[in-house]
């Protein structure tokens, strides 16, 4: 008799986790994803940090590979809650299961939430992830149809700020606002792009060499400084004002764009989940893991695992890695070799 | 007729408007050294600096108030930098650090 594993998420963590769980042969996964296809926040994002590999090329082959794995896949379905032996959708079905792999990612931050940066409420202010799909329609232009002359990124919007209750630091962003200052100055050659940072964290491989190429080759400038606010002026252009903290002085400048990096936050039905199933939270919100170093992808109770951005913000890759692990030690879990 | 002296007077303002500045020399320092937008503001510069050991020399704010375009007085900061190059031994990026400081004085001369 075939094992049967649960996976809430269809994205990279879940077609990850389930790929290799199919692979040991006596485990069956069914992935449950709400939305209509498979591939999570991912099929929103056009090319990935730092190699510009268009995102469509690491979900196309996940994607053919579940398909050919003829792994059983559940779109349009929703988990309400889940235990260890089983998972209640929506629409009142339960999918009875030997384990269950959460793999349920994060939420984009509100970008109307930091209402000082007018998002929403005046025109060429724009985030991370609008960004990208104007990249994907291949049409980046301010709210008039004209090409930007000055464009300024800002990072840390809805990351490490009490003010929202994000306390937490949303990790890619950072390399994020260097791929795409990188992306705004291919298409927009004599643009000037700047982008205002608190601290610049590259930890990934490749990533400080990205950031070093933005300053010298393409002459991205970094102003030490988290904007405190922005203003719509005549023409319909931004104003935005901070303190340049390397210098000690205040900066005022108007730009064409201003492109918020918004952070990862956890989803808001981790309280349900943790409520029903007995887990935990970290104090960001995310799903609290049974140790960080030993146990990552465990929850504290058994038959329970993570994988990907459910439990912390983390890049593709960290989360493709994380899909095997978790798959490894739900085999080991359900004594399948 | 002696203005009478009420003890107030007008403070410059401290904004750098980067709308106002002409950042054209801004521009020719980079383009002629781009390494120097490498900077990561770390400070190694000015704590191993002979001069500011001495006077308020502070290498790292000159020049990246060079950059945002405040070009007053940089000519006159970097004048008091010895030349010694203790900073271009220690500078994490790499940067021709007293490059810098000949390229701003020879760009910056007359202002």
């Amino acid at each position: 008799m075939k094992k049967r594993v649960a996976i809430i998420g269809g994205g990279v963590a879940g077609m990850q986790t389930a790929l290799r769980l199919k692979r040991t042969g006596g485990i069956e996964p069914v992935i449950i994803e709400r939305e209509e296809e498979l591939g999570g926040k991912v099929r929103n994002w056009h090319v990935l940090f730092p190699t510009f590999t268009p995102a469509g090329e690491v979900l196309g082959a996940l994607r053919s590979e579940v398909a050919a794995a003829g792994i059983e896949v559940l779109t349009g379905e929703e988990a309400e809650e889940f235990t260890d032996r089983s998972v209640k959708l929506r629409s009142e079905r339960t999918i009875e299961c030997d384990a269950v792999a959460l793999c349920s990612g994060f939420t984009l931050f509100d970008a109307t939430l930091k209402e000082e940066y007018g998002y929403g409420i005046y025109d060429n202010v724009y985030t991370s992830a609008d960004l990208e799909r104007m990249f994907s329609e291949g049409r980046v232009a301010m709210a008039d149809g004209s090409a930007p002359r000055r464009i300024a990124f800002l990072h840390c919007v809805g990351s490490r700020d009490e003010k929202v209750c994000q306390r937490h630091c949303s990790k890619v962003c950072c390399i994020t606002g260097v791929k795409q200052a990188i992306e705004m100055k291919r298409l927009f050659p004599t643009a000037d792009v700047f982008n205002f940072y608190m601290d610049i964290r590259m930890f990934g491989p490749g990533y400080e060499e990205l950031y070093r190429e933005a300053q010298q080759r393409y002459n991205i400038h970094f102003v030490r400084g988290r904007i405190s606010e922005a203003s719509p002026m005549m023409d319909g252009r931004v104003q935005i004002k901070s303190e340049d903290t390397l210098t000690g002085r205040p900066l005022r400048m108007s730009v064409d764009m201003l492109v918020l990096l918004i952070g990862m936050r956890a989803n808001d039905e981790n309280g349900r989940f943790a409520d029903k199933a007995g887990l935990t939270l970290a104090q960001s919100g995310f799903m609290q893991s049974r140790d960080l170093f030993l146990g990552n992808t465990e929850s504290p109770r058994p038959g329970i695992f993570y994988a990907g951005a459910v439990t912390a913000p983390k890049s593709i890759g960290e989360t493709l890695n994380e899909g095997f692990t978790a798959a490894d030690r739900i085999a080991e879990y359900l004594g399948v070799k | 007729m002696a203005t009478i002296n009420f003890g107030y007077s007008i403070n410059r303002p401290r904004l750098i408007d980067i709308d106002r500045n002409n950042l054209r020399k801004s521009d020719e320092i980079l383009l002629e050294m781009p390494e120097l937008q490498t900077c990561i503001g770390c400070g190694t510069c000015t704590a191993s600096c002979t001069a500011g050991n001495l006077t308020d020399f502070n290498f790292r704010k000159v020049h990246t108030l060079v950059r945002r375009g405040e070009y007053a007085g940089a000519y006159e900061e970097m004048n008091k930098c010895m030349l010694c190059g203790k900073c271009r031994l220690l500078c994490p990026r790499g940067i021709n650090t007293r490059g810098v400081v000949m390229l701003i004085k020879r760009k910056l001369g007359d202002f």
